[in-house]
């Protein structure tokens, strides 16, 4: 029977892969989620003397998109950010991540806007007070300034299906 | 049109390795000549289109070719073209073509180095290997095409990851390869003896120089990833724990134990059953890296764009390689007798427990590295298990196995006499002690995990050099003759066993006695650290190829007297604004000394951060590996086994003439 041992184990083994397989490692709780948004203000690319601040959407559930002009996986996204605006289905935000370039502003001109404001975080810090990985993320953000869900990496149909809308329904937006 | 051709390349070496796979196995088992014969020109072909694909994908690469996606994804116009050369392997992509290809140039070099074997092992063996570059291609072919073209083309890359941009980086993957796939070649030949029901003894004897060689690949590879994290990550760590970390270091401890196996199977014909599983379990390993890696199932520093389509993919392929052919060795095993016995202490005896114990600390690893997984699958909770789980586990359970070190080159097979052991070794066993408990008191203070080191080290020292004086006694000739006539596995054997030693003492002495300090510092001012003065003389921005860093001025001197100007950098690279530490060192024989920039602090460019590592005995880690390397090379090209070689081409041609 013993020679059967290693087969068993290694069973054994493939069945945890298989579960983990759909499992998501980086979906560490987010310590931000149910607490209010931190508080920023910061000048809007391509217009500097107007700003943005979280507290200008109070009453809405909008998004708040952190995206960069120098990220690919961004672009990836573009395109279905701009047909949620089209549709009308929320307020998107897209916060300019580290973009020294300054290359946003071109960017949206050339391929359109799905942000009904784009604030510019030049040096970073508002992202850190986000607990921004990388770019893309995007947060829900209640009525109330209350952080609803956090989300890493680009958003598509699927997910945009399975993860976004149960919540919008949630908070009835 | 180029990746087009590397895509086609690339076709057409999967149905050359389908080929490869078929036809022979099924002479192999039919007894067909013919069939069997396809396996070596395939074999050969697959490596030529292999190489014609990786060519391809490299032009891509230095014509910045952005309409290339993964070209697109991993390089930048400018990229110097060194890097641009090597982003070929910097993606998941490219890094498992690159995979692709060195398994077809091991395929190849089986092909040619095989001709001393009877046809039906080579056949099986090559059309084993076959297989497994089946799955690789396809693989590569329908979840990660290094091909794909992207349209309309980028206007510029995103640049390959900074941390990428260092030559550790270049020939760390491609020699960690060498090692992984080279396991294959030993998978390949185990179950090639499993599959034709013939577990003698000839086929330890032809896997074993081919087993060693992968070992020293693996080895040279681990460690060069490992520099490189010291070097570039900024932090003086020179090991992490890290899954991938683990994923290439379960491979290296199952083929220890394989390569001690081996030993036992060749001289002694036993073990045979456990030899066979090691040489599964250590191409399983490998292949499982793979897949903890490239899946996303773990998260590392290392996790390229994860995909579920890939995970899935290798899953499956994971289950039928390892499953298949641990189902293959439950039935064959019952025809596997052992050779000759032996008592409880002799050489076979205490390489057993060398094995017992490496597979135990393999065990621990194995289960360190996956316990997240465990957990997060039972749906209890995100845990994450960091070095002290590592370093409480591993280090005592690897104590015993490195002490057996010192004892079991001396033994005898068979049956080894202990009293005879304790005359050769007692002096040996009283200087290691001495060294173990006085050398830490030259320090300060008593420190019972330096003693541990110091003492290992000092014992498989001496009993390195008990070997030698015990062959030296015999044989005719002056001391320079006798050390020349010693066959080169034992001078390799010891070489490595010595390396170990070093490695050992280095460790122990950076792990207890290293000191940092972050310090901030303005131009002008200074700060001390073991005994050296640190001043900083500000920063000048500079402009490299695709980033602009501020290079530091660090002037270190001891004892008013300048010892070194060091230039530690922090780079901000154009393509993604990401930022880079780029520590600078100055190493000599004892001690490391490592500056690496913090934080800017005020506007002027004045007032930083600044890290300050003395890292003493770093470099006998490097230096103990590089011997540990060597002598696995020196002892896989022994005499014996090109005699072996020509004595079984006598029968071949005998047999030829008479047919």
């Amino acid at each position: 029977m013993k020679r059967w041992l290693p087969l068993v184990l290694f069973v054994v083994l493939v069945g945890f892969f298989a579960k983990g397989l759909f499992l998501n490692p980086r979906e560490v709780p987010s310590p931000f989620i149910g607490r209010a948004a931190p508080a920023f203000t910061l000048p809007l690319v391509g217009d500097a003397n107007a700003s943005f601040s979280p507290a200008d959407l109070k009453g809405q559930v909008w998004l708040l998109n952190i995206w960069a002009p120098w990220c690919v996986s961004c672009r990836q996204e573009h395109g279905f950010l701009m047909q949620l605006t089209q549709s009308g289905r929320i307020p998107i935000v897209g916060l300019n991540w580290k973009d020294k370039a300054r290359e946003a502003e071109a960017l949206l001109a050339r391929t359109g806007s799905p942000y009904v404001a784009v604030p510019e975080d030049l040096d970073g810090r508002v992202g850190i007070d986000y607990g921004v990985t990388g770019t893309p993320e995007t947060f829900i953000i209640d009525q109330a300034g209350i952080v609803r869900l956090k989300h890493i990496g680009p958003i598509g149909p699927d997910v945009w299906q399975t993860k976004f809308e149960p919540k919008l329904k949630e908070l009835g937006a | 049109m180029i990746p087009e051709l590397g895509h086609f390349a690339l076709i057409v070496a999967l149905l050359l390795a389908l080929i490869q796979a078929i036809l022979p196995l099924y002479g192999a088992q039919r007894g067909n000549l013919t069939l069997m014969a396809v396996a070596r020109p395939a074999a050969q072909g697959q490596l030529l289109f292999a190489l014609i694909a990786f060519i391809c994908l490299a032009w891509s690469f230095l014509a910045n070719d952005f309409s290339v996606l993964n070209v697109a994804r991993n390089s930048f116009s400018q990229l110097p073209e060194l890097y641009r050369f090597t982003a070929t392997w910097g993606s998941h992509e490219g890094s498992l073509l690159m995979w692709v290809l060195i398994l077809a140039f091991w395929s190849a070099a089986v092909s040619v180095f095989s001709r001393h074997l009877p046809e039906d092992m080579a056949a099986r063996v090559l059309g084993v290997m076959g297989l497994i570059s089946v799955g690789f291609l396809a693989f590569l072919l329908t979840t990660s095409n290094p091909f794909e073209r992207l349209l309309p083309a980028a206007m510029d890359g995103n640049d390959l990851n900074p941390l990428l941009q260092d030559w550790g980086m270049i020939i760390h993957p491609p020699m960690l390869y060498m090692g992984y796939v080279g396991f294959a070649v030993a998978f390949a030949f185990a179950i090639a003896a499993l599959l034709s029901g013939k577990m003698d003894v000839a086929w330890a004897r032809w896997s074993r120089p081919w087993t060693t060689v992968a070992w020293a690949f693996l080895t040279l590879g681990i460690v060069l990833g490992s520099w490189w994290a010291y070097r570039e990550l900024g932090w003086g760590g020179w090991w992490f724990w890290d899954p991938t970390e683990n994923a290439s270091f379960m491979p290296w401890i199952a083929g220890t134990a394989l390569m001690h196996s081996l030993a036992v199977t060749e001289k002694r014909g036993a073990f045979k059953a456990w030899t066979v599983l090691l040489a599964l379990v250590a191409f399983s390993l490998s292949l499982l890296g793979t897949f903890l890696v490239r899946s996303g199932v773990l998260s590392s520093v290392h996790a390229f764009a994860t995909d579920p389509a890939r995970g899935a993919f290798i899953l499956g392929f994971l289950a039928v390689v390892i499953g298949g052919s641990l189902v293959l060795y439950a039935w064959r095993a019952p025809k596997m007798v052992t050779g000759s016995g032996f008592t409880w202490f002799s050489r076979e005896s205490l390489l057993l427990a060398n094995n017992v114990i490496l597979i135990a600390a393999l065990g621990s690893v194995l289960l360190g590295t996956l316990y997240p997984l465990f957990m997060d699958a039972m749906g209890l909770g995100k845990i994450s298990v960091g070095p002290p789980y590592f370093n409480a586990v591993f280090v005592p359970l690897m104590a015993p196995a490195l002490f057996l070190m010192g004892v079991g080159p001396l033994a005898r097979w068979k049956e080894a006499s202990l009293p005879d052991m304790v005359t050769r070794l007692k002096w040996a066993l009283v200087v290691a002690l001495a060294t173990g408990l006085l050398l830490p008191l030259t320090q300060d203070g008593f420190n019972a995990w330096a003693s541990l080191g110091f003492f290992l080290a000092a014992w498989i020292t001496l009993a390195v050099a008990a070997a030698f004086i015990d062959r030296l006694k015999h044989g005719q000739g002056g001391l320079l003759q006798k050390l020349a006539a010693l066959p080169r596995g034992f001078w390799g054997m010891q070489l490595a066993h010595f390396g170990m030693a070093v490695g050992i003492a280095g460790i122990a002495v950076v792990a207890n006695y290293s000191s940092e300090r972050d310090v901030r510092m303005e131009v002008g001012s200074y700060a001390e650290l073991a005994g050296y003065t640190f001043t900083f003389r500000g920063t000048t921005m500079y402009e490299g190829p695709n980033y602009r860093a501020a290079r530091g001025t660090v002037e270190v001197s001891r004892n008013g007297k300048a010892v070194a100007t060091l230039h530690p950098e922090k780079r901000t690279y154009n393509a993604a604004g990401m930022g880079m530490t780029e520590a600078s060192v100055h190493p000599n024989f004892f001690r490391d000394i490592y500056v690496a920039m913090g934080e800017l602090l005020d506007d002027q460019g004045d007032t930083w951060t600044v890290r300050l590592f003395y890292k003493p005995f770093i470099n006998w880690l490097w230096l103990g590996t590089l011997f540990m390397v060597v002598g696995g090379f020196m002892a896989a090209f022994d005499k014996r086994y090109r005699i072996a070689l020509r004595r079984s081409e006598v029968p071949k041609n005998l047999a030829a003439q008479g047919a």
